[in-house]
């Protein structure tokens, strides 16, 4: 793997009251969706605020691309707050060359950019529009334009779907797969699990203050198998159990006139092929698959720390 | 410095195209020129023409009494009666009956009968012009040489000339430049209010607006408020500036206008004390005509012109922009601290309180602009904007000034850094409401 955009070394933040990050290190990898996983009040928003230089760090360092982090990298740093807003009162066009200036870009770029952008999202009318006469829906179109103008290296999206109709969020999620095509990293903030299983590449999971997950996605949801498959079959649910031999235990069951599903969890080093075997004869499968768990039940079992993943909800591959 | 550059562009045009800011901008000086210039056209309008038809049974008067532009004397041997029934067929309103007996009584006056009635002015003319008759009249009856009683009496002005420390004379007039003063003081006052005001409310938006966030990825904080404060600065400086070419403007016309003959009066009554000057005849002042109302409202604004008036404007350019400067970081830092215009009374009140008191205690600095009180607050920064302006016109020594001032500077800097820190906390703080001791706390975080 090639040198991380962003290294974060063993970052610690405390409050007054609380800790919000205890030690954290992990790499994000250039070029990849990164998403920032946990619950409320983990330390994601402290750790991205970090990132941005909105707050340091008490101790530990952030690296980018290698080096410490500092003002110089804010231009390439591209940012879409969870909080996000804009200035009510004040015209659209105007404000999103602001924002761009401010961002390092001249102001005949940050010009010619916004109209590029402003025809692709099919707003060119609202150039001089106020804020407040837009719906929430297209001010966060703004706000996402605003984000990618500068053509940042690193885009930190907290959350970015959150108002957005399904057909905008649709677009928002091709343009954030467009940019991470033209090479852009982003890190991705989110408590939906679905669209992390959709987009990202890696995950770090964060609880209480503390990494406790961290790698790519497949890696970690093969990690965190459990052997389990799901059979459809028509034929005699009885006849099935009794076919199963030591090696796999029934989880589950249930029918439906004459098909029956079962989940069946193989025990020790049993593969499916064996099962297969054991089954084949007197039934007649209809699907068989493995459960591999999701995102969601990965998330939920390492935050409530539980040995075993309930697969209930699974998600499958 | 760019992103500075930008944010006070920003902050500064987002003001000034506001339409509140052009119509107050442009309806304060029409109504400050309008106040100014309105008494006294309104003194004028008290002067109504009075044509006088004067029954003098005395027989002193009769063709001695000077008519003035506003009132005219005829004389009648006319009964009263006749006179009265006449009146209103008459081009006279006024019928002045003189009684005999006042070259002799001590009492009688003369008494008038009117259509339309006679203003105070009126009346103290007709007063005054009498006394100063009868008492040439009684001094000749004793035998006594006019012209000889003129030099001895004469008329005696006080003038005060102030000393400063290198023993030379300095120009003072202290009336006038303690209203000056206070009116600076006052517009100081007004102005820390005002724009201060605007920069919590700047930061109150932001906050709500939640682009806060978006904000401080992009620049730092304090660059972030500096540039609001300075922004804020300049659109104050820009309506100020305004409002003075304006009303300059406008009272210039109405004062063209409306006191056209007013200033002309007073050319006249210059030259008149001029002469009298000339001939060494001190005791003719009195005779110089009366001044009217209208004379007495311009000499206000005449003396305006004879004001020390770069000292005290570069001292009120001072303490006007650093004044508001130290108070606009403590708004801002309290605009950061709350989520929204209400839940800044609590906030509030601490820092009005210093800006409040030396307002009130402006008028003891008047009476004692020396005092240790004066030199007290005209020193520390949070009250010096105010209580130097009003302790100035008296004339206050170079190195206290100075020192006020590199206080002041001092205090700036002091109360913006300190500002910066809880700015930079409070920004990001949502939902929860701020007590005085967590802005304590925020003071002491690292960034």
């Amino acid at each position: 793997m090639s040198e991380p955009i962003i290294a974060i070394k063993n970052v610690t933040k405390r409050y007054a009251t609380h800790t919000a990050l205890n030690g954290v290190s992990m790499d994000i990898p250039e070029g990849k969706i990164f998403g920032l996983l946990g619950p409320n009040g983990a330390g994601k928003t402290s750790l991205i605020r970090i990132i941005n230089q909105i707050t340091g760090p008490d101790s530990g360092e952030i690296l980018f691309h290698g080096k410490h982090l500092s003002q110089e990298h804010i231009d390439q740093i591209g940012y879409l707050p969870e909080e996000r807003g804009l200035y009510k009162k004040m015209a659209v066009g105007e404000q999103a060359m602001y924002l761009a200036q401010l961002k390092g870009l001249s102001k005949a770029e940050a010009k010619k950019r916004l109209q590029y952008w402003f025809k692709k999202f099919d707003i060119d009318t609202w150039w001089d529009k106020k804020i407040e006469e837009l719906s929430k829906g297209m001010q966060q179109k703004v706000q996402f334009i605003v984000t990618v103008l500068h053509e940042p290296k690193l885009l930190i999206l907290d959350e970015p779907f959150s108002g957005f109709d399904p057909i905008n969020a649709q677009l928002i999620k091709n343009e954030i797969l467009e940019l991470k095509q033209k090479g852009a990293t982003i890190i991705f903030s989110t408590h939906n699990m679905g669209s992390v299983e959709e987009l990202c590449d890696h995950i770090a999971l964060i609880n209480k203050a503390e990494k406790v997950l961290d790698g790519s996605v497949k890696e970690i949801r093969k990690a965190y198998r459990t052997n389990t498959y799901r059979i459809s079959f028509r034929g005699n649910l009885m006849g099935f159990t009794n076919a199963l031999w030591a090696g796999a235990e029934l989880l589950e069951k249930s029918s439906d006139e004459d098909i029956h599903q079962v989940t069946v969890k193989l025990l020790r080093n049993n593969t499916p092929n064996q099962l297969l075997h054991a089954v084949i004869d007197q039934h007649e499968i209809i699907s068989f698959n493995e459960l591999i768990p999701s995102m969601n039940d990965i998330f939920i079992s390492v935050v409530e720390k539980k040995e075993t993943i309930n697969t209930q909800s699974a998600y499958t591959e | 410095m760019r992103k500075l550059f930008l944010i006070i562009q920003r902050e500064y045009f987002s003001r000034v195209k506001k339409k509140s800011f052009i119509i107050m901008t442009l309806l304060a000086p029409v109504l400050l020129g309008g106040i100014s210039v309105l008494p006294v056209w309104l003194a004028m309008q008290e002067h109504t023409e009075h044509k006088i038809q004067v029954i003098d049974q005395s027989g002193a008067f009769v063709d001695q009494l000077p008519n003035n532009p506003q009132i005219s004397f005829s004389y009648t041997d006319q009964s009263l009666e006749q006179a009265k029934k006449a009146l209103y067929k008459s081009p006279y309103d006024i019928i002045m009956v003189i009684p005999r007996e006042i070259l002799n009584s001590t009492k009688a006056g003369p008494i008038l009968y009117y259509r339309s009635q006679p203003g105070i002015s009126t009346e103290q003319y007709i007063s005054n012009t009498l006394e100063n008759m009868l008492f040439d009249y009684r001094l000749q009856g004793d035998s006594i040489d006019i012209s000889k009683l003129d030099k001895a009496r004469r008329h005696v002005a006080v003038s005060t000339i102030k000393v400063n420390e290198t023993g030379k004379d300095e120009k003072t007039n202290t009336s006038t430049n303690m209203a000056i003063g206070y009116a600076f003081a006052l517009i100081i006052y007004l102005m820390i209010f005002l724009y201060g005001a605007q920069v919590m409310r700047g930061v109150i938006e932001e906050k709500s607006n939640r682009i806060i966030e978006l904000m401080i990825s992009s620049v730092k904080p304090f660059q972030l408020m500096l540039g609001k404060i300075l922004g804020v600065a300049l659109v104050g400086l820009t309506q100020f500036l305004a409002w003075i070419i304006l009303t300059v403007i406008i009272s210039g016309a109405l004062s063209g206008v409306v006191l056209k003959d007013a200033i002309a009066d007073k050319a006249k009554h210059e030259a008149q004390m001029e002469k009298a000057y000339k001939d060494d005849l001190t005791a003719n002042l009195d005779k110089v005509k009366p001044m009217n109302t209208r004379y007495e409202a311009l000499q206000l604004l005449a003396q305006i012109d004879r004001v020390d008036k770069n000292e005290l404007l570069g001292c009120f350019a001072f303490y006007f922009l650093f004044g508001y400067l130290l108070y606009a970081g403590l708004f801002a830092a309290i605009g950061s601290a709350v989520d929204n215009d209400a839940d800044t009374q609590q906030f509030m009140l601490p820092v009005t309180i210093p800006l409040i008191f030396s307002f009130v205690i402006s008028f003891a600095v008047m009476s004692e602009p020396d005092g240790m009180m004066a030199r007290v607050f005209s020193m520390i920064p949070l009250t010096s904007p105010i209580v130097m302006m009003v302790r100035m016109p008296f004339g206050v020594s170079a190195w206290e000034v100075a020192v006020s001032m590199l206080l002041l500077l001092a205090g700036f800097f002091f109360f913006t850094w300190l500002a910066g820190k809880i700015y930079r906390t409070g920004i990001l703080m949502y939902g929860k409401k701020a007590s005085w001791k967590e802005l304590g706390k925020w003071l002491f975080y690292k960034s």
